[in-house]
């Protein structure tokens, strides 16, 4: 979330598409009832299913699963053509007046530079003119048709009204009535906030559903305002942290990039990373990047990282390539992966396509999980029934299982989705002989130290000089391990402007990132964390809860990354002047020397307006982008391209160009292509959805939870139902090319029919929650159905729109 | 004056405090009158954060005993925390079993191993599973670890063995667990955050 939880009640309009927060975050729903109730805010929906949220909507819109981005470039064309937009935050805030290549162009659903072998694009026209000062060329009066605000009307005045009710199968009344109720906040002093979840970012096109959402925020003004920002309300209680901390390939901890085999020292991939100002006077804070990685590799391996062997450079393996549950399944599937180590995670219920994912696990020489609970994919190699039909004696893979705490059980932090870390404190003891993850960890990363030093073996200096400077070796505790992350001060840290004055002691705990040196003088295991342990002891701890803002910021409880700011981008709350777009909800304010207000501004505190320092400091232009330079996979501005399975024979904004059809940088690997089904099969929108009862394939293992939803289901409306001769309560099975699943028919008047296209379109809603272990009725893994193809910037998997038929089972 | 259980609370509620009783002219029946504290009151309260969705609710868990060493506790309630500034003292219909899952009858208790072909669990001790894992590691890293790439440029990488990441682990756990494995040499590397 840019914003936070409690935030949410100082919207005006709080618009509600790709989530249901009625239902899967219901405690940080109440802050939307707490806005129309206090507030008179209005609150819109646009889903496939009218779910509960809906159910309390003051406008709902029906969408075809797959089509946001038609929708909300729909959007975007209706504030742009009836002049609903900021005008002054969307000149001073956005890229609008930047003068974009010359080669830049779009054609028939395609951008400039793709290659169709390789299914992906060369970005080397999708940037910025450059003057000879070095810096991006602007346009200011916004007239130049070479300027991103020009392309951005160009690009979008396809989108009409008809245009969208033809994709989406809205009807165009709908539409044009949520556009007015979103247009209403172009208004400096009225905001909207938008939340979203996995129904935006499980497509092939994901990002790109929100990229639409970032550009409707900015062309508003809404980005940086409280009771606005681009809200994504996530998974489980730590899934915020464990991607700060970068549990995946493409980062290190804090977002840090990661070295590759095309920068094989550390000058140079520092040189490469580290961005650069595109324009005079910004922040550019990412120029900062040598002295997060320094300390990092400090914070790793100590005194073995000297100035002259680049701080442990070659001790950081280098990346190999894609890397993520897709790829790593495929590898897997090909044999390629012989290991594999499973922490708290259940990829045979959770990952797309059961089978594939299953016969990838029987390739395996061993496999180790660490569970607190009996998972399905621990026992993927054990039959049960016709949920899972697997011959044990075919299957090599050595399987261990090993138990692990719970929530209850452990002490440490988690952070929420609004970035707040907060500490927890462990209740009781764990049943039999489970371990806490760090125990386990631990103990079989020293095991291996002692091995590789008695034994030899591959490279194994990293090991060797890792730090481990905890109490109980096997046993590091979570205050030693937040006080590392957090980082210190080797040496004494010196005020640049004035060299005799000392910032940071020798051996103190840092404040915040600004203390960090590139020198090797100072240690942090994750720079956007640091300031969360400092000398005043464990900020996550802290639980004062008043307001005096009155917005609900509570700068005293917890604490927010980055250094405890609650609303990021907050210096675009207040106008190029300093004074805040709305008095009455002052986030930020200059106050003639120093900036201040009801946040830790984002910018740097003695900036004077004048000295036109923009609010997005993590770009080297400081604005934000309508325009995105040269970092998305498929383009500088979302595109509508239809689901890898779709209802439709084309997509109807290329009906010509068969490779516009699906997101043409999206990858898909040999045999999964030939795995797509088609309509002519399968007939039917499928899309897996969240019931509030449960979460994920966890609480079916909990009896109270699993009295309360017992049994899989799947959901249709009563037009197919009549159709398909299917009445309630009758067992149906339900086909994809995949594979199938059997549940109880539970027939709606929430999911309607709708016209695409000129044709019909049936949607079938398949919760996901079931398998065949745990307390609830054994069920069939929904993922059996899915397609193993992913988003192409995130390679999440499109979960929320695929192809299927069903009948009576 | 006779009193039944009902309507004596009701006399109570409307304005009488406890002490003022004996002044309505009555004493009510002994056993009416006995004060039952609340189980709650003897029990350990503890400060926690829901596992479930991102919202993560601030949670306070109700526990026998009192944390010494050779008591160990049980966990009787679990109910929101009404200072959290989130969810001020709310639970969802998640979160409202969450005794449930900690007391789940599907718990691992102690090591397992299935052995390959075999159709069953055999249970093992921590110091066999740890012995036999890390021979494991240390086979597929010896035999699998690239030095250099093609071009010659060090690399220092173990592909061969993927490790998925826990979202429901605490940030310290997820810290140690990055470090170790990045320290291997592993590039196989995801979390269920992306998914």
């Amino acid at each position: 979330m840019t914003n936070h939880w409690v935030d949410i009640k100082n919207a005006d309009l709080i618009f509600v598409m790709g989530g249901n927060p009625a239902e899967a975050h219901p405690c940080g729903f109440k802050w939307a009832i707490e806005a129309k109730k206090n507030r008179k805010a209005k609150l819109v929906v646009v889903d496939p299913r009218f779910n509960r949220t809906a159910s309390v909507a003051d406008y709902y819109a029906p969408i075809r699963p797959g089509s946001d981005i038609a929708f909300l470039g729909g959007v975007i064309n209706y504030l742009l053509s009836n002049d609903k937009i900021h005008h002054d935050y969307v000149k001073a805030y956005t890229n609008a007046s930047f003068l974009i290549d010359d080669g830049y162009g779009f054609e028939d659903g395609i951008f400039t530079g793709y290659n169709d072998e390789k299914r992906s694009y060369d970005k080397a026209t999708w940037k910025y003119q450059m003057g000879e000062d070095g810096f991006a060329k602007v346009d200011e009066t916004l007239q130049n048709p070479r300027c991103a605000f020009q392309l951005l009307k160009a690009h979008y005045a396809r989108y009409t009204p008809d245009m969208v009710a033809k994709v989406c199968g809205t009807p165009k009344e709908a539409f044009l009535k949520v556009c007015e109720y979103i247009a209403e906040t172009a208004a400096p002093n009225k905001t909207m906030t938008n939340l979203y979840a996995l129904g935006w970012t499980e497509h092939s096109v994901g990002s790109q559903n929100i990229r639409c959402m970032a550009i409707i925020q900015l062309l508003l003004g809404n980005m940086g305002m409280a009771g606005g920002g681009i809200n994504a309300l996530r998974g489980h209680a730590n899934v915020q942290g464990i991607t700060d901390f970068a549990l995946y390939a493409q980062n290190l901890p804090g977002y840090l990039a990661v070295p590759s085999d095309a920068e094989p020292d550390l000058k140079t991939f520092l040189e490469k990373k580290t961005p650069k100002m595109l324009r005079p006077g910004q922040m550019n804070f990412g120029q900062n990047l040598p002295k997060w990685y320094v300390s990092l590799h400090k914070a790793w391996w100590g005194n073995a990282a000297t100035k002259e062997n680049g701080f442990a450079y070659d001790f950081m393996p280098k990346l190999a390539g894609a890397s993520d549950v897709l790829s790593i399944f495929d590898q897997m599937y090909q044999g390629k992966i012989n290991g594999f180590l499973c922490q708290g995670f259940n990829p045979l219920a959770s990952v797309a396509n059961k089978k594939k994912v299953s016969d990838a696990l029987a390739k395996l020489k061993y496999m180790v999980v660490m569970d607190p609970l009996a998972t399905d994919t621990s026992e993927f190699w054990k039959p049960h029934g016709e949920f899972n039909d697997v011959k044990p004696a075919e299957i090599q893979t050595e399987v261990f299982r090993l138990p692990t705490s719970l929530f209850a059980e452990t002490t440490g932090s988690f952070t929420n989705s609004g970035r707040v870390i907060q500490w927890r404190w462990k209740a009781v003891d764990a049943p039999g002989d489970a371990k806490d993850d760090t125990e386990i960890m631990a103990t079989l990363f020293l095991k291996l130290k002692d091995m590789y030093a008695k034994d030899g073996g591959a490279y194994s200096e990293p090991i060797q000089k890792l730090t481990w400077a905890y109490r109980i070796p096997t046993k590091p505790s979570a205050e030693e391990l937040m006080m590392e992350y957090n980082g210190k001060a080797l040496a004494d840290v010196l005020d640049p402007k004035d060299p005799t004055k000392v910032l940071v002691k020798a051996g103190d705990q840092l404040p915040s990132f600004a203390m960090l040196r590139d020198d090797g003088s100072t240690t942090c295991g994750n720079w956007i964390y640091c300031g969360v342990w400092s000398q005043a002891g464990n900020n996550s701890a802290r639980r004062d809860n008043s307001d005096p803002s009155g917005l609900g910021q509570t700068l005293n409880w917890g604490f927010a990354w980055p250094v405890n700011r609650r609303i990021l981008y907050n210096r675009a709350s207040a106008d190029p002047s300093g004074k805040p777009w709305d008095p009455q909800r002052t986030v930020l304010k200059w106050l003639g020397d120093k900036w201040g207000g009801n946040d830790i501004p984002d910018m740097r505190p003695d900036a004077a307006p004048d000295q036109n320092v923009m609010p997005f400091i993590m770009t080297g232009e400081g604005v934000g982008r309508l325009f995105a330079v040269g970092l998305m996979a498929e383009g500088p501005f979302p595109e509508h391209y239809e689901p890898f399975e779709s209802p439709l024979e084309t997509n109807p904004m290329h009906p010509k160009n068969p490779k516009a059809r699906a997101n043409p940088a999206a990858r898909v690997y040999k045999g999964d292509m030939e795995a797509f089904g088609t309509a002519k099969d399968f007939p039917y929108v499928g899309t897996t959805y969240r019931l509030t009862e449960h979460f994920h394939y966890w609480t079916k293992q909990s009896q109270i939870n699993a009295i309360m939803q017992p049994e899989q289901f799947v959901e249709i409306g009563e037009e197919l139902a009549k159709e398909k001769g299917i009445a309630i309560g009758d067992k149906v099975k339900v086909r994809s090319n995949r594979g199938f699943i059997k549940a109880v028919a539970v027939v709606t008047k929430r999911i309607k029919a709708l016209d695409v296209d000129g044709q019909k379109v049936h949607t079938i809603g398949i919760p996901i929650h079931y398998g065949f272990k745990g307390a609830t009725k054994p069920g069939f893994i929904t993922n059996t159905l899915t397609p193993f193809v992913g988003d192409a910037n995130t390679q999440t998997p499109e979960y929320k729109a695929f192809l299927v038929n069903i009948e009576k089972a | 004056m006779k009193m039944n259980r009902r309507q004596f609370f009701k006399v109570c509620s409307a304005g009488l405090g406890g002490s003022s009783i004996a002044l309505m002219g009555f004493s009510p029946n002994a056993a009416l009158a006995e004060v039952r504290t609340f189980k709650l009151a003897r029990a350990t309260e503890t400060r926690n954060i829901c596992p479930y969705c991102s919202v993560s609710c601030g949670v306070l868990i109700y526990s026998t005993g009192d944390k010494s060493k050779n008591t160990p506790g049980k966990i009787i309630h679990i109910e929101g925390d009404p200072d959290n500034p989130v969810n001020r003292g709310t639970l969802c219909p998640k979160g409202a079993g969450l005794r449930d899952m900690v007391q789940s009858a599907n718990r691992l208790k102690w090591p397992e191993v299935r052995e390959p072909g075999s159709a069953e669990w055999k249970k093992i001790s921590w110091q066999e599973a740890f012995d036999r894992i890390a021979k494991h590691m240390k086979a597929d890293r010896d035999a699998n670890f690239v030095a250099q790439n093609k071009d010659g440029v060090t690399v220092n990488r173990w592909t061969s063995t993927a490790f998925l990441a826990s979202s429901a682990a605490p940030n310290e756990a997820g810290y140690l667990t990055v470090k170790t494995i990045r320290a291997l040499g592993m590039t196989s590397i995801d979390t269920q955050a992306r998914i």
